[in-house]
């Protein structure tokens, strides 16, 4: 009976064993990135990783083009951004971006019948708006995106309208006797924390001079006060915004800090500097870039507020902690990472603007419009 | 041989009525029952009632009740009064205290002014619970070891909700009310002030909570293996010490060399328990009024150790060296 009732126990404790183990199965695999002891590390689950890696599978390249012959802003008419490219290079562009694109819809995605010069549909003004802004991204922003560099493809695989975009949240319906805070609201954007749901508007977009007085830098940076007033509800936002790294990149805090000091930048790994680089770019971007096509986008590409479809990481990055995992597209689609209209020297927002209005004119030609 | 004993065995724990010893003037306090309770039997004593309400009693219901509806209702109201949202997002759900802005001021009651009156009237009901608790042991002719160790508790609570804010002029340092709000305030407060780990007090409050626990473990293990020999008898056990006694003594004595008394173990776990939540607050109270950042401050007193480089390249932050390009 004795025998009986160890055996029991010993039972018991393979099944409680067995049973905890399983709660994570495969184990999780661990990537040491600070110091020996000191908890510093990445997990990753082997399962969520194959699915990545199945998930971030790049397209063919289009076989390359003899170099050479006439500029494609010679032969067809109303070629504003890729002019200066040879009509093949241009020709095998446009057929890699409808792959990226709009594989279903085709050509017509963006344009009509009547012929490839008229700029009837928003699409192709957008596809305008898009292709200087990849080419802003990889020319400008090495820091951030150095190494892989962007395509089309890197967030919209394949759909219209990449997966993971955001406007302004609205805020949810409630009476006026009571506040929301704009939080505690299971909410995707905050990683199904209770932080603030919203902290792409604030911090993702808006005037650069404003930017800098957000509260990004929080935490106290001396032993004792001294008139650091950022207090915990500020500390929310940014925490949010932490949640969405963390979230978009697939990663824990550890990434990028050590998570006993988050302020200390000694402390920090060097994929913290890029991720600094990466808010920058993404704020530039949706300033520069997406929220002007708000006078002229469909109401069915905006958000419940009337703003465009935004950036932020999860737009590129989808899970992975770099978009792709690193694959260079962007090495077969050399005019993707040069500006092939001149150069913005000062203000790449005057510059939208004035492509825009360009492109207001041009409407005027534009049959049946 | 009748046993003492629930929860792991057969035995219920079940008497005819038991009204109680009379304790004067305030008998008419006692209200409800007495009932008997299956259900009550496998866990503790299957007599439910009579209650002891009183005065004190009925208004610290009466407060409480208050404020779980204000908080309750301003939940719902935060989905719109949509009853399945509620439901689902319960747990997400918070009134939050008011925005820095109005410091001390009182706000209007949709900017965190339901919040004040949710924390006033909890904070009633809880010092009128306390006070409760106060008078029935006195009743009782007991010391107050009890209302003591709750007043702890209510330091805690204070600290958190009114004394910090008070002192850092603001009522929106203070912990919203939500289930999972109040949890990411805590990651929120210890990121603002520099890593709460480096804080001693939490480190005291940490250890002592962690050695309730422990203490709680091991003594309930003790006693009940010493059932057989009459260990739960305490009470008999610390006046007149027997065998039980003496070989749960000896068994921490050979286990490691030390061993408490019968009576204190329950001085151990009264301190232990009672230091968890006065060194936690003391904790609460320095940050932000007295230090900034919790981390440097362990820097500066040598308990943070510094670590090689994760990196072969230095790290830097990017707006210094902006400022120097």
């Amino acid at each position: 009976m004795k025998v009986f009732n160890s055996l029991k126990a010993v039972g018991l404790i393979v099944a409680g064993c067995l049973f905890l183990a399983a709660c994570e199965n495969p184990p999780p695999e661990a990537v040491q990135r600070g110091y020996r002891g000191v908890g510093q590390e990445l997990l990753y689950n082997p399962d969520a990783l194959s699915e990545a890696i199945a998930n971030n599978q790049v397209p063919a390249p289009q076989p390359p083009i003899p170099a050479g012959g006439p500029k494609a802003g010679d032969i067809y008419e109303n070629v504003e951004v890729l002019g200066d490219l040879s009509v093949g290079e241009f020709t095998r562009l446009m057929v890699a971006i409808t792959e990226w694109v709009s594989p279903e819809e085709g050509c017509n995605y963006c344009h009509v019948d009547e012929g490839f010069q008229y700029d009837t549909k928003y699409t192709k003004k957008v596809a305008r708006v898009m292709i200087a802004m990849t080419q802003k991204a990889n020319v400008a922003w090495g820091d951030h995106v150095g190494g892989a560099g962007v395509t089309c493809y890197t967030c919209h695989r394949g759909q219209n309208i990449p997966e993971y975009v955001w406007a302004t949240d609205p805020g949810r319906p409630h009476p006026p006797g009571v506040m929301t805070a704009g939080q505690n609201i299971a909410s995707v954007n905050a990683a199904y924390s209770s932080l603030p749901n919203d902290s792409f508007s604030l911090y993702l977009e808006g005037d650069e001079e404003k930017a800098k007085d957000l509260p990004w830098r929080v935490a106290g940076r001396t032993a004792l006060p001294n008139g650091n007033a950022a207090n915990v509800k500020e500390t929310e936002w940014i925490y949010s915004l932490m949640m969405h790294f963390s979230d978009s990149l697939g990663v824990n805090c550890t990434h990028c800090h050590n998570t006993r000091a988050f302020y200390d930048w000694e402390q920090s790994s060097p994929e913290r500097v890029r991720a600094w680089h990466g808010i920058r770019m993404v704020r530039e971007m949706n300033n520069d870039y997406i929220n002007p096509t708000t006078d002229w986008l469909p109401d069915h590409r905006k958000g419940p507020l009337g703003d465009p479809l935004k950036v932020n990481c999860a737009t590129c990055h989808q899970g992975a902690y770099q978009p792709l995992l690193g694959a260079n597209m962007v090495n077969d689609y050399p005019n993707l990472a040069k500006y092939t209209v001149a150069a913005p020297t000062t203000d790449v927002g005057e510059e939208a603007e004035a492509a825009a209005e360009s492109e207001e004119n041009t409407e005027g030609m534009t049959a049946g419009n | 041989m009748i046993e003492y004993q629930n929860i792991f065995t057969q035995v219920q724990v079940d008497a005819p009525d038991y009204p109680g010893v009379p304790i004067g003037k305030d008998e008419e306090h006692r209200m409800g029952g007495p009932i008997h309770s299956w259900i009550a039997g496998k866990l503790g004593d299957a007599q439910i009632g009579p209650i002891y309400l009183g005065p004190s009693g009925f208004m610290a219901f009466l407060f409480g009740g208050l404020a779980f509806l204000i908080i309750g209702l301003n939940m719902w109201a935060s989905v719109n009064w949509d009853p399945i949202q509620f439901i689902r997002q319960l747990p997400w759900l918070a009134l939050e205290p008011p925005a820095p802005e109005y410091g001390l001021s009182i706000p209007p009651l949709n900017q965190g002014g339901w919040w004040l009156m949710a924390g006033f009237f909890l904070t009633a009901g809880i010092l009128l619970w306390w006070w409760r608790t106060f008078q029935l042991a006195r009743n009782l002719g007991m010391s107050n070891y009890l209302a003591w160790a709750f007043a702890g508790a209510i330091w805690l609570y204070l600290v958190l909700g009114f004394f910090r804010p008070i002192l850092m002029g603001s009522w929106s340092e203070a912990v919203p009310f939500g289930i999972f709000p109040h949890l990411d305030w805590t990651a929120a407060f210890s990121m603002r002030y520099g890593n709460l780990f480096y804080n001693p007090f939490h480190m005291l409050s940490i250890a002592f909570l962690y050695g309730s626990a422990v203490l709680f473990a091991m003594h309930g293990a003790t006693i009940l293996a010493v059932s057989r020999y009459g260990g739960d008898r305490e009470i008999d056990q610390i006046t007149d010490i027997g065998t039980a006694g003496e070989r749960s003594m000896l068994f921490w004595r050979w286990c490691m060399g030390f061993n408490a008394s019968m009576e204190s173990i329950h001085r151990w776990a009264w301190w232990f328990a009672v230091l968890t939540v006065i060194t936690g607050g003391i904790g609460i109270l320095l940050t932000g009024t007295v230090v900034e950042n919790w981390y440097l401050w362990g820097v500066k007193h040598g308990i943070a150790p510094a670590y090689p480089a994760i990196d072969a390249m230095p790290v830097v932050d990017p707006l210094m060296t902006e400022a120097t390009q």
